[in-house]
């Protein structure tokens, strides 16, 4: 007798009693789906992330100096002449000072926070203008008071989109719009299009801030990130002589981190998963057990016509292996249609990996041989005479 | 055909110990149609389960077509019963979710057999009972004396030399009982060799040799009948 006949045969006793094929893969089914569920709604999750670090520029490195006063301190003027020296690696370096203000246009009149940059800013953030400029070197270096301002600022203040040449006043002092950003973040309040730039030597003043403590870096590409990011800290340790007074982060790093967290995630939920997987293959077991007894005279009329343990072990082997494939078969089916409509409903793209499809199903035939071994090794150790005997 | 030399089989140990065979040497030959009679309780089942290779004796040694089959494991016994024995049995042992061709080729299936070639055999298996119009339905859909002769189609698909009958009218009316010995008889008459057991004295007078089995051993062995 060979697989395929077994194949067949279990075929025929699953059709035979088919609600109570339905409840042992039960167990298969639910623990597949919650895989294959799980799996794609936390990769879903984790790629919402990436994506919103990479736009965030992935290529970045930020930097945050500690180092307080006496000679051990690095200048906005240090920092570029060290970008001017790698400047193969490097795209620019823009301290970046944050101070807390009062926006007022007209009568209108609100808190809001500014951003210090310098005149690279715009290449390292790749922002795109749409009206005006960007603040120029000749600003930075005389501290003039003009800025550059995200589209819902001039929506919210100015009510349009070409207000450049218009007065905003932050703390009471006149700066001249000389530049309109191109919307990119449907100029929501507190999105990427709620900012206003200032020149950092200007926004030191507004911050009473002495010395600059933080810079961001970019790189020329996302591969040079790393060694961007180490000639940084060489940088900073040639001067400081201590790496507590400093520290540098790439974004890249955060997405590893965010990478490593979900993986963590993801092997927890689906170590929850597989415990359903287990019950489902006890279950299976049980089921084979109670099969392999009410079987009991089959299996002897079996034997009696030359049927060999093997024949007989393979039987019920098969026809547990395909109780669990087919389990997994509607577990797979059902876990892919609900991942996607999870994910609709969670506002993430849950795409079925194959990956999980291919694991959970060969899991799911694994746990069907591996329960059903046992049932099938008691079957084909009856002794033919009990067998026949039994009814 | 068959060498009983010395056979024990005992159950159970020291003052418990039950001797269901208790020294049995018989032989039957090639083509001889041989019943083996007893009360329940007398050894003639467990004569037949030896000799159709389910069980094995304690002692003692069995000699099929002059091999030692007392001494074979279990995959070889298989191997003996799938491929020279035929079995009808009392309750006719029909597996119920198979169809009645489905049992026929049961110990085909066992020898590896190709399917076509399986459909081919248990078909003429079915036609010589008679009963090739049934092919396609269920044990359960058939009247006792019918299942009966489907479980000697069954004995008869692997053409084994040797068919060994447990109490083959045991549950069938007298009528439809004659039938199916008479049937066992006519397989005899082509050349098996035919092992019949049964407590009924008027079944064994179809055989041609009686022998009586009482308390494991055997106490007359006779020849009714010349072949």
């Amino acid at each position: 007798m060979n697989i395929k006949q077994s194949f067949i045969l279990a075929m025929k006793s699953l059709k035979a009693s088919k609600m109570r094929s339905f409840l042992t893969m039960l167990g298969i089914i639910i623990g597949v789906a919650a895989v294959i569920i799980l799996v794609s709604i936390v990769d879903g999750f984790s790629n919402t992330m990436i994506d919103a670090f990479e736009s965030a520029g992935i290529n970045l490195v930020n930097v945050n100096v500690r180092g307080r006063g006496s000679s051990r301190t690095v200048t906005p003027d240090d920092m570029l002449t060290f970008a001017e020296d790698n400047s193969d690696d490097i795209i620019g370096i823009s301290p970046t000072v944050m101070a807390s203000v009062t926006l007022k246009v007209d009568t209108e009149n609100n808190q809001t926070t500014v951003t210090g940059v310098n005149e690279y800013y715009k290449d390292i953030k790749e922002l795109e203008i749409g009206g005006g400029r960007f603040l120029q070197y000749i600003d930075v270096e005389r501290r003039q008071k003009v800025c550059v301002i995200g589209s819902y600022i001039a929506k919210n203040y100015f009510e349009t989109f070409s207000c450049v040449g218009e007065k905003i006043k932050i703390n009471g002092n006149d700066y001249t719009v000389v530049g309109v950003l191109e919307e990119s973040a449907g100029s929501e309040e507190g999105s990427a299009d709620d900012i206003v730039y200032i020149p950092y030597t200007c926004a030191t003043l507004l911050s009473r801030q002495k010395t600059i403590s933080s810079y961001v870096v970019a790189s020329t590409s996302k591969d040079d990130v790393t060694k961007v990011k180490k000639l940084v800290e060489n940088y900073l340790y040639s001067i400081f002589d201590n790496s507590d007074l400093y520290t540098v982060t790439a974004v890249a790093d955060l997405v590893d981190t965010v990478d490593e967290l979900m993986g963590t995630l993801t092997a927890i939920l689906v170590g929850i998963a597989g415990i359903s997987l287990l019950v489902g293959g006890i279950g299976i077991m049980n089921i084979m057990l109670v099969s392999v007894t009410e079987r009991t005279r089959e299996i002897g009329i079996r034997k009696s016509l030359g049927a060999k343990p093997w024949d007989i072990m393979s039987q019920f082997v098969v026809e547990a292996a395909t109780t669990s494939s087919m389990g997994g078969f509607i577990g797979i089916a059902f876990g892919c249609v609900s991942s996607i409509v999870a994910g609709k409903i969670l506002g993430v793209t849950a795409t079925p990996s194959i990956l999980a499809i291919l694991v959970a199903f060969s899991v799911s035939v694994a746990i069907g041989m591996f329960f059903g071994y046992f049932p099938a090794k008691k079957a084909s150790k009856l002794n033919p005479i009990d067998a026949l005997r039994y009814d | 055909m068959i060498e009983l030399k010395d056979i024990y089989k005992i159950y159970g140990d020291g003052d418990s110990e039950i001797r269901a065979l208790d020294g049995i040497n018989l032989s039957v030959a090639d083509g001889e149609f041989v019943a083996i009679v007893g009360q329940s309780g007398s050894g003639k089942s467990t004569a037949m389960n030896i000799i159709g290779c389910l069980d094995v004796p304690t002692y003692g040694q069995y000699f099929l077509d002059g091999e030692d089959v007392s001494c074979m494991n279990e995959i070889q016994l298989a191997d003996v019963r799938g491929r020279r024995l035929g079995f009808i049995f009392q309750q006719y042992n029909l597996i119920p979710k198979l169809s009645v061709l489905e049992n026929v080729e049961l110990p085909l299936v066992y020898k590896a057999m190709k399917p076509e070639e399986r459909r081919l055999k248990a078909m003429s298996a079915l036609e010589k009972v008679g009963l090739p119009d049934r092919a396609d339905k269920y044990p359960s859909q058939l009247s006792g004396g019918q299942q009966q002769r489907v479980s000697i189609a069954r004995a008869l698909a692997g053409d084994p030399q040797l068919i060994l009958a447990d109490e083959p009218t045991g549950a069938l009316d007298s009528k439809t009982g004659k039938d199916v010995l008479d049937f066992i008889s006519s397989l005899n008459d082509e050349g098996k060799t035919v092992v019949l057991i049964t407590h009924d004295m008027s079944v064994a007078q179809k055989a041609k040799r009686i022998v009586r089995i009482q308390d494991g051993k055997i106490v007359s062995d006779e020849v009714i009948r010349e072949g």
